[in-house]
């Protein structure tokens, strides 16, 4: 199915996130935050340092617990679920990239190795194949095939970062989160991450939630946008629409602090 | 194709002491299959605005901008982003595109996104080029580094890359020279020939009088000054 | 102090309780490591110290003991415990593995098949076999409750990238029962075979790390690998040079400075009984006269 079919073909949303809520003791983490990803939608959350977006974004990975409110992926209440099926999804469904890619690497493992884990964890078995698939998202990410068999200790910080991707993206998960994924990098390097993760997300029909302070990042690569402040969302829709013509006096301040090159 | 009406905006400055601009209010057009609409009126009319609405760029205060099936100025942006990619096609003034991404696949990138192999996709997108054109030694740049012009005939190649049966063109002739707005003024003649509906500005009064089948004068929906 | 003075076997009977609680649980669900309060003893830790608190809490006065070392009797580990064990306990001893009811083992099992009745108690190290990817004990739990064991074969491909095969060749990581992955402690991977099925119940002891689990009899126990890199117990291509034997595990000797060697069993109650019962090796020579 094409991208632009599976968009317009499921009226089910793939997430469903109704009053979500954090807090931590007195302050507020996350603040009744609802929305809607559908298959193939690149939503952009975006805010400054404090304005709670990587609450949000952990409370929705499973990595923290939300105080209230609902998730529902694919339908299914996510905070119902055991542990063990949560796991399950993070191996499978779901794949998350972090700011530092040491944080989603085994720096001890080959970069074979690395890619190839999520496969070995699913019960592939066959040695050849599995190398034979890392050798192949390697070369996906623009990674020089011949160096499967380093470990990522010795790659630079941009070959990191496209390791920890193709390491989450080898089990065609259908929701991936990233934080900052282009946090650190240079910026020539930055470009060429965008470009790498729009052509997967075209190709593979991704939902992706992306956390970032960077509204250029966004613009290139988010369908959707979420700008928040003080743990609230402040205004949501199309990115360009809130770029462009923003209503909310925050978001309006963010846009036009951005400086001009 | 294109039906507008009652549309109002205005923009609300809340860090320069939530000033309130209105820039429109009670717009009204309608576009027809095989036609094509030109947008008239002096800078800062709101022509541009108009066009951005219809886009589901800006947001509308009030009034509903029917584009074929959907309402743009009440859809759910995922119905925006399904009808910008089948439906609705955009020729801007500047050409964005991510830096890395050479020219051929900037053209092909509204077909892949709907599906279609990539071969096929490229043949099109090397076929407007042409036409367009662009020498073939430049297709595998980025067209970051092109001359204005240059960028502005990469930009209406995309924009006529998709049959699209809505399209909006903004100054699509403006930095060409005669040549290449000959090329242009045919691909949107070719464009109304198969029945696409169009909406466009044009500074220049020959490609107006060429394509345009009726003029509407936006400073009709421009509401009058505050004292 | 005279050796009435101390309790049978050395450990306070609630300690021994303790023990066979903990074993109990481990042979309940086989291949867990269960957790237990390791006693200091009077050796230091990785002296075997788990081995002979497991070995002190399975003993009766009628037990008939055999410890052993990489598969010797005689070599000075196997000596000390098992004199340990004549002195706290009056047990009787044996270096035959037929004869024996308790075994106890540092990283070899006996190539005598072993019977139903008989306990072999092993001595282990680190009896997590994930912990040198994952060095977190509160994610290698988790993935112990969760079956998460992707990582284990992580491992074994890094090998196979490294050295061309499963380069693992002792402490070779299995799976009990399909659920439980084990480390079966420093055992060569030729051995691994005899884990399975055994009709003896296998205990498995870590002091230091204050670990038991367990085998009981007729387990099913495989060794992990790929498909297309199956399992292979591997050993050296030699016959034993005393004894003859084909498919027993061999040490080999380094017998002068000019690169001369010889491969003998590695189980020294294996080699003599074949000697005994007339096999010999190529190097087999007659015991000289005056030695027993």
């Amino acid at each position: 199915m094409t991208l632009m079919e599976k968009m317009v073909a499921t009226d089910q949303p793939l997430l469903k996130v109704e009053g979500l809520t954090k807090r931590y003791g007195p302050r507020i983490g996350c603040l009744d935050v609802s929305f809607d990803l559908y298959p193939g939608e690149v939503l952009g959350i975006v805010g400054e340092s404090g304005s709670g977006k990587s609450t949000l974004l952990s409370c929705l990975a499973g990595h923290q617990r939300a105080d209230l409110g609902r998730i529902a992926y694919d339908g299914r209440d996510l905070l119902a679920m055991s542990e063990t099926e949560r796991r399950r999804l993070g191996r499978t469904d779901w794949a998350y990239v972090h700011q530092n890619p040491r944080d989603g690497l085994r720096m001890g493992v080959s970069a074979g190795g690395n890619v190839g884990e999520r496969l070995m964890a699913v019960g592939a078995r066959h040695y050849g194949e599995i190398r034979g698939k890392a050798a192949d998202w390697l070369g996906r990410v623009e990674i020089a095939g011949d160096r499967i068999d380093d470990r990522p200790s010795a790659f630079s910080g941009g070959m990191q970062q496209r390791l920890q991707i193709a390491r989450n993206l080898v089990t065609s998960p259908r929701l991936v989160f990233m934080d900052e994924p282009t946090g650190g990098l240079d910026v020539s390097v930055q470009a060429r991450l965008l470009d790498l993760l729009r052509g997967l997300v075209r190709d593979m029909g991704l939902s992706v939630i992306i956390v970032t302070h960077d509204l250029a990042v966004v613009r290139l690569l988010a369908h959707r946008l979420m700008v928040m402040k003080d743990g609230r969302v402040v205004e949501q829709g199309l990115t360009d629409q809130v770029l462009d013509d923003p209503q909310h006096a925050y978001t309006q301040l963010l846009v036009s602090s951005v400086l001009q090159v | 194709m294109i039906r507008i009406e009652s549309l109002s905006k205005s923009f609300t400055l809340h860090n320069q002491g939530s000033t309130v601009i209105p820039v429109m209010a009670g717009a009204a057009l309608t576009v027809n299959p095989g036609e094509c609409i030109g947008l008239t009126g002096q800078s800062g009319a709101g022509k541009s605005t108009l066009m951005r609405m219809v886009w589901g760029n800006y947001l509308a205060a009030e009034g509903s901008i029917l584009v074929g099936e959907t309402d743009v100025a009440t859809a759910a942006p995922r119905q925006i982003i399904a009808l910008r990619r089948d439906t609705l096609g955009y020729v801007s003034q500047f050409l964005r595109v991510v830096p890395r991404v050479p020219t051929l696949d900037v053209v092909a990138e509204p077909l892949l996104a709907l599906g279609t192999p990539a071969p096929q996709a490229r043949d099109r997108a090397a076929d407007l080029l042409q036409r367009l054109n662009i020498p073939e030694r430049l297709w595998s740049l980025s067209p970051t580094t092109f001359s204005g012009g240059e960028q502005q005939r990469v930009n209406i190649a995309r924009g006529f890359a998709h049959a699209y049966p809505a399209l909006l063109l903004d100054e699509p002739t403006a930095s060409l020279d005669a040549a290449n707005r000959e090329v242009v003024l045919t691909l949107i003649e070719e464009a109304k020939a198969r029945g696409a509906a169009i909406l466009g500005i044009f500074h220049d009064e020959g490609a107006r009088g060429r394509v345009c089948d009726r003029l509407v004068d936006v400073t009709g929906f421009t509401p009058k000054a505050a004292a | 102090m005279n050796d009435q003075s101390y309790n049978f076997a050395y450990l306070d009977e609630q300690t021994k309780r303790m023990i066979r609680r903990a074993i109990l649980k481990g042979i309940a669900v086989p291949g867990y490591q269960v957790p237990f309060a390791s006693r200091e003893m009077p050796m230091p830790y990785g002296w075997g110290t788990g081995g002979v608190q497991v070995t002190a809490a399975c003993l009766t006065p009628e037990d008939r003991l055999k410890v052993i070392d990489q598969g010797a009797d005689d070599t000075t580990n196997a000596v000390s415990i098992r004199k340990f064990f004549q002195r706290t306990a009056g047990v009787a001893v044996t270096e035959k593995t037929t004869e024996a009811t308790l075994i106890q083992t540092r990283h070899r099992i006996p190539e005598t098949p072993l019977t139903e009745g008989q306990i072999l108690v092993y001595q282990v190290p680190i009896p997590e076999p994930l912990r040198f990817l994952e060095p977190r004990e509160t994610e290698t739990r988790k993935m112990h409750e969760l079956e998460e064991y992707g990582l284990m074969h992580v491992k074994l491909y890094e090998d196979i990238a490294r050295h061309g095969q499963i380069a693992t060749s002792y402490a070779y990581p299995v799976k009990v029962e399909g659920r439980y992955v084990m480390d079966p402690s420093p055992i060569p991977k030729f051995d691994n075979p005899k884990l399975t099925a055994n009709p003896a119940i296998q205990l498995f002891g870590a002091g230091r790390e204050q670990r038991i689990y367990a085998l009981p009899p007729y387990t099913e126990v495989v060794s992990l690998d790929f498909d297309d890199h199956p399992f292979q117990a591997s050993k050296a291509a030699h016959d034993c040079d005393l004894c003859g034997a084909r498919d027993s595990y061999l040490d080999e000797v380094i017998t002068d400075d000019a690169g001369g060697r010889m491969f003998v069993c590695s189980d020294t109650d294996f080699c003599a009984s074949r000697r005994a019962a007339g096999h010999k090796g190529r190097l087999w020579a007659p015991e000289p006269e005056g030695v027993e």
